[in-house]
């Protein structure tokens, strides 16, 4: 947390101007009792109406300045704050988005979007409540304390022993209800998901009849919830009378102490006015800066979430002297390639050698798991290899820079996703000298023509977050669509065609095919009519190569090909 | 303590906080207020008593509190009064027995007024926590009754989002907020009086400062109502950029989109803490402003008391008393003020809760026939159907298929194939002709006694968090052990839960991530064989399911088909060629039927679309 808070050194002129307006703030405060006091002690026992009228305004024109202090203090203070998020903010952001994909496997799609999201949130809760309380409990707590000594020492005991059993009281408090809150939210969560179980499994839920079931189960965690946040709520409704209760003690106290010693004629009335507001004051600040205390190890977390991000570097960094090829080819070839999941025992990948020349389809088979999307992922450089090396045009990829790889290689992922935006928006993502034309063009290649032609603005329709309102072929084709656009030297397809009919599937490939013919083409399926016409198939089973070579010769003398191949096709399909 | 509280219930707003003094973010409105309320009213009926106690506890808790400086100001009078004798030279004794019985006084108030609150809250939490429990039931057992329709055209965080969000907000109003207004009410009233019982000149004085504040606090409301509302909406525009920015992380890389995407961020971020700051600064001068009145008041108060004091019209302890009082004055206005704004949250909530309570729901049953032991023989006579009624689907289908046949449905994605689903299980009801099953019309059945006749294994496989051994044992009410493992071999799942570490007490996640798609639809194919239907409705799967486990599943499908009547949306050319009848879709319709040999001969869509499938060898 304070590491984080360092980084607002850059506003610290404005800290500080805060810390100096709030200082006015408070003096002109802790002065207005103190003059008070002085109106009763000399102004009314001497009845002297012109006194009373004049500090009257003297405490009219510190009200004053005070109230332009603190106008002006909460100013800066949100300015400042503010654009201290506004950093940080963007600080993570940069940070994230130059991860590679092992960190984001690493730490985790949702966790990051929580780290950039909530936690920033409830650092600017805690910067903000800084700037305002954080500066002004403590200055209100002391001052307020010098002011009561200077009246008399002797009550401010009273005031110490109040503000210890009060500083007990909150921690016992909030001792108790943290773990409450906590089961609390567990308990929230859980009747949540037992709902959204039942919605997403409505047609489930109701071909077996199993209603009443479910009814049950939303009841017992809708019991479970409403008893656990009673509990929680009887502890809350206790802190406020109980605070109160113990402030209005402390006023009775006061003045009973107080009147002995005016009995005693060791102090005057007014200041015993002005003390109990001081000791009113004092409490206030002392719980304001408990509540603080409460809500700093929240935020703490939420911290340490951030600063575990800044500190990361991502593995896969830019050469410091990039080399570079010419584009327009795109020989691709795997030396003795290795990759090791960071934290893993076993190789995901061994010994992975091959070669694939523009104009060739190079196929990748094999069963889940075996290793087939990592290998693919290795050529955009998402993962970098732990021994051998990958080579672009002769070049060994690490020594390009990865936009300049990048560039040359149209990649169709597993999963289809789309951005918010027009279908055309979509299609040229960030390639601005795209034509129209050619975005027409692709979109026929990809079979989307139709689809989109049927939507009510065509290429300005717009699509939703994630691609909601479209289908999931649908959503493959404009994938593919957006790949093709630029040219590309490479072409990856990864299990690109899972969601589309056979008819639309053939279709495609068959447009698909003149526009690739020039480029490396690499694809992996699951899918053995896909790639049975490959120049080249590479069966991968547990990370390693068990067979290179093409359709007819796999099917003769490779095991594992064949048992993939019949367990979709009969034999004459295969032949 | 309360930020804990409300950053459960809307966390993505930090500005929602509904602290004293803070304002709160501009409210939605609700479409009939009166009618909402009046309706949130009927819930809160049969707490009438102890709401009406809660509320009493609330007037006299407040009054206490209101009589606590006037008895404060008699002990400082009693004081003041030695003092002033002893000025004028007179020995006179501190009168310590009347003090401690005015202080006594005084504690009994404070301990009567903090026990009233806490008996006060205590009498509202458990009406609120009862209502919202019979709100959330109410509305989960509505979910139940609602037609499919409403799931399919209602997204599930809609749904959700009234049922948690929604209800939580009118929580928190009951427990909180109406306490809270009658407080504020019957404490600006009592202070209001209290003053005029002191000093009627001094009253005058201080309400000159009421629509002071009252203007202030409209003015500031105002303006930073339009920040909040922009800083809400980027912010929810922010949080959107990154979500999708993260979730699409390898695309944005893979095509180079970085620097566009930061450009996207930079402006939201800009276009952020513009608003953020201005909301921020606008709404936290209205502290300092209403306390600069209050001060105003406080001198004012201070000053002129004091001549009164002196001219001998009023005493010390009553400006001791005068002063407190105006200092507690603005703190119910801006209560109120609050509280207005979050009642019309609570109503627009509250709104959108029964909006689902009143959804139409389905035609209860008008009969209860039952069967149970059927051939299966399943016949469409001159069925029609659509979704929407501009729209016709289904015009006039005629299917007839036999005990035991296989039925393939193929078409283009698109084609409606569901819509077949949706029709035999009756979870839509068609609108013309009649669909039999052994000759009963279903709609003359029970929807149960229907759905019971059928087995259903769907490629969205559904699974619930808990063991896998009930997530199988769903198929069937009280089905053994021995069941569950004989269902689960039956449909080659038995070998992989055995290797998983807890065997068949493995909690599946919420998102079943913990096994693989495969093994998944094997669970699913082991549930209906539990359920062991005499008709069964499959849908092949074509995602992502890798070469082994989609072997098994094929054979673990073959087992649950035998024996049975078998509807199957066809992917796989074999299931398709194999098939005794095959229903071809295209926009919604059955356009062509037949077995595989009388459709090629057919030379139509049919007979197309299965060559397309040898294109794809041309064209390579």
């Amino acid at each position: 947390m304070i590491r984080l808070l360092k980084q607002m050194k850059k506003y610290k002129y404005q800290v500080l101007i805060v810390i100096v307006l709030t200082f006015i703030q408070v003096i002109a405060e802790l002065y207005l009792p103190k003059l008070m006091a002085d109106i009763v002690n000399i102004g009314i026992k001497n009845q002297d109406i012109s006194f009373i009228l004049r500090i009257g305004i003297i405490m009219l024109i510190i009200t004053f300045l005070g109230t332009v202090a603190a106008v002006f203090k909460m100013y800066v203070s949100a300015i400042a704050s503010s654009s201290f998020i506004k950093d940080l903010r963007e600080k993570l952001f940069k940070k994230i988005q130059a991860f590679s994909p092992g960190e984001f496997d690493e730490i985790g799609t949702s966790s990051l979007i929580t780290r950039t999201t909530n936690d920033i949130t409830q650092i600017q809760n805690v910067v903000i409540m800084g700037l305002r309380m954080m500066v002004r409990a403590p200055l209100m707590a002391v001052g307020g304390i010098l002011m009561a000594v200077s009246q008399n020492s002797g009550l401010s005991m009273i005031l110490l022993v109040v503000v210890v059993i009060l500083g007990v009281i909150i921690g016992i408090l909030a001792k108790i209800t943290m773990p409450l809150f906590k089961m609390l939210q567990t308990k929230t969560d859980n009747l949540n998901r037992v709902l959204r179980e039942s919605l997403t499994g409505v047609r489930v839920i109701r071909a077996f009849n199993r209603t009443e079931y479910e009814k049950e189960k939303f009841d017992v965690s809708n019991k479970d919830l409403t008893d656990t946040s009673l509990r929680v709520s009887k502890m809350m409704i206790t802190i406020m009378p109980l605070i109160m209760l113990l402030l209005n003690v402390t006023n009775i106290a006061l003045i009973w102490f107080g009147a002995i010693r005016i009995d005693a004629g060791t102090f005057l009335i007014g200041d015993l006015m002005a003390f109990i507001q001081y000791a009113m004051l004092i409490l206030f600040s002392v719980i304001m800066m408990t509540m603080i205390f409460i809500m700093i190890p929240r935020a703490s977390a939420s911290a340490q979430r951030i600063i575990e991000i800044l500190d990361m570097e991502s593995r896969i960094q830019d050469p410091e002297n990039p080399t570079t090829s010419d584009k327009g080819k795109g020989l691709i070839e795997f030396r003795d390639v290795c990759f090791k999941f960071a934290g893993a025992e076993e190789n995901a990948l061994s010994h992975i050698s091959f070669q694939s020349n523009p104009g060739e389809v190079t196929a990748i088979i094999g069963s889940t798991g075996s290793g087939k999307s990592t290998l693919i992922n290795m050529i955009p450089r998402f993962f970098d290899p732990c021994d051998g090396s990958i080579l672009i045009n002769g070049i060994d990829i690490r020594e390009m820079t990865q936009s300049d790889l990048r560039d040359r290689i149209g990649l169709v992922p597993q999963k289809a996703l789309l951005f918010s935006g027009t279908v055309k928006e979509n299609l040229v993502f960030g390639d601005d000298s795209l034509e129209m034309d050619r975005v027409m063009e692709v979109a026929e290649i990809s079979q989307s023509k139709e689809f989109i032609d049927d939507m009510d603005l065509q290429y300005e329709s717009v699509i939703s977050q994630g691609g909601t309102n479209i289908s999931g072929g649908q959503k493959q084709r404009l994938s593919i669509a957006r790949a093709l656009a630029s040219k590309r030297d490479i072409y990856i397809f990864d299990d690109s065609f899972s969601a589309l009919d056979f008819k639309t599937d053939a279709k495609l490939r068959a447009a698909l095919a003149s526009e690739i013919k020039d480029s490396t083409v690499i694809i992996v399926s699951q899918r053995v009519n896909t790639i049975m016409n490959a120049d080249r198939i590479i069966v991968l089973e547990k990370g390693e190569m068990v067979g290179m070579g093409r359709h007819k010769d796999l099917m003769e003398t490779n095991q594992v090909y064949r048992d993939i191949v019949l367990s979709q096709m009969s034999e004459e399909e295969s032949a | 303590m309360r930020d804990d509280r409300d950053s459960k219930v809307n966390r993505h707003s930090f500005s929602a906080r509904r602290g004293p003094g803070a304002i709160a973010v501009p409210a939605e409105k609700a479409k009939d207020f009166k009618g909402t309320l009046k309706r949130l009213g009927r819930y809160l009926k049969p707490h009438k008593g102890p709401i009406i106690l809660s509320f009493l506890m609330a007037c006299f808790g407040t009054v206490f509190s209101i009589f606590g400086p006037k008895v404060m100001g008699m002990a400082t009078d009693s004081i003041y009064d030695v003092v002033v004798e002893r000025l004028q030279g007179n020995i006179v004794p501190m009168d310590y027995l009347y003090l401690r019985n005015i202080l006594a006084l005084l504690a009994g108030l404070y301990i009567l007024f903090s026990v009233f609150t806490y008996l006060m809250q205590f009498l509202m939490v458990n009406i609120a926590q009862k209502t919202v429990y019979n709100m959330r039931k109410e509305v989960s057992e509505k979910l139940t009754r609602l037609p499919l329709r409403y799931f399919d055209t209602n997204t599930h965080g809609e749904i959700l989002s009234r049922v948690t969000n929604d209800i939580d907000n009118i929580s928190n109003t009951l427990q909180q907020s109406l306490n809270q207004m009658i407080t504020s009410i019957v404490s600006m009233v009592g202070i209001i009086i209290m003053m005029l019982t002191i000093n009627w000149m001094l009253t005058l004085v201080t309400l000159v400062t009421l629509p002071l504040s009252v203007f202030i606090t409209s003015l500031i409301a105002k303006k930073s109502q339009k920040h909040f509302k922009d800083q809400q909406k980027t912010l929810g525009m922010l949080n959107g950029h990154i979500e999708e920015m993260y979730t699409g992380h390898k695309v944005v890389k893979a095509f180079n989109y970085e620097g566009k995407s930061q450009q996207e961020f930079d402006r939201l971020n800009e276009k952020l803490y513009y608003s953020s700051s201005m909301a921020q600064f606008i709404s936290g001068t209205i502290m300092p402003l209403m306390t600069f009145v209050g001060n105003l008041g406080y001198v004012i108060v201070a000053a002129v008391g004091s001549i009164f004091v002196s001219g001998g019209t009023l005493t010390l302890g009553s400006i001791q008393a005068f002063i407190q009082y105006s200092r507690n004055f603005s703190q119910p206005i801006i209560q109120i003020a609050n509280i207005a704004n979050v009642i019309q949250s609570t109503i627009a909530s509250a709104e959108r809760v029964f909006e689902v309570l009143d959804e139409e729901e389905e035609i209860p049953e008008s009969s209860n026939l039952e069967i149970h032991k059927v051939n299966g023989r399943v016949t469409f006579e001159h069925v029609r159907f659509s979704y929407d009624s501009n729209k016709e689907l289904i015009r006039d289908l005629n299917i007839n298929v036999q005990s035991g046949q296989t039925v393939a449905i193929v078409g283009p994605t698109g084609a409606g194939k569901t819509t077949l689903v949706n029709l035999l299980m009756r979870f839509y009801d068609i609108q013309g002709g009649k669909i039999t099953i052994d000759g009963h019309e279903t709609r003359e059945l029970s929807k149960i006694s229907v759905r019971n006749l059928f087995g259903m294994v769907l490629q969205d496989t559904w699974l619930f968090k808990g063991t896998i051994r009930d997530n199988i044992a769903y198929g069937r009410l009280g089905a053994s052990e021995c069941d569950v493992i004989e269902a689960a071999k039956t449909a080659y799942a038995d070998h992989f839960i055995r290797t998983l570490p807890d065997g068949y007490d493995t909690i599946l996640n919420e998102e079943a991530d913990n096994i693989s798609q495969g093994q998944k639809q094997l669970l699913t194919i082991a549930r209906a064989i539990l359920a062991n239907p005499q008709i069964l409705i499959l849908d092949e799967a074509t995602s992502s399911v890798d070469t082994r486990t989609e072997k098994y599943i094929q054979k673990a499908a073959e087992r649950l088909m035998k024996g049975r009547t078998n509807f199957v949306i066809a992917h796989r050319l074999s299931t398709i060629v194999d098939a005794d009848l095959i229903l071809v879709m295209n926009d919604g319709d059955i356009i062509e039927q037949g077995n595989h040999l009388e459709l090629m001969l057919k030379k139509g869509f049919y007979h197309e679309l299965y060559s397309s499938q040898f294109l794809v060898k041309q064209a390579e």
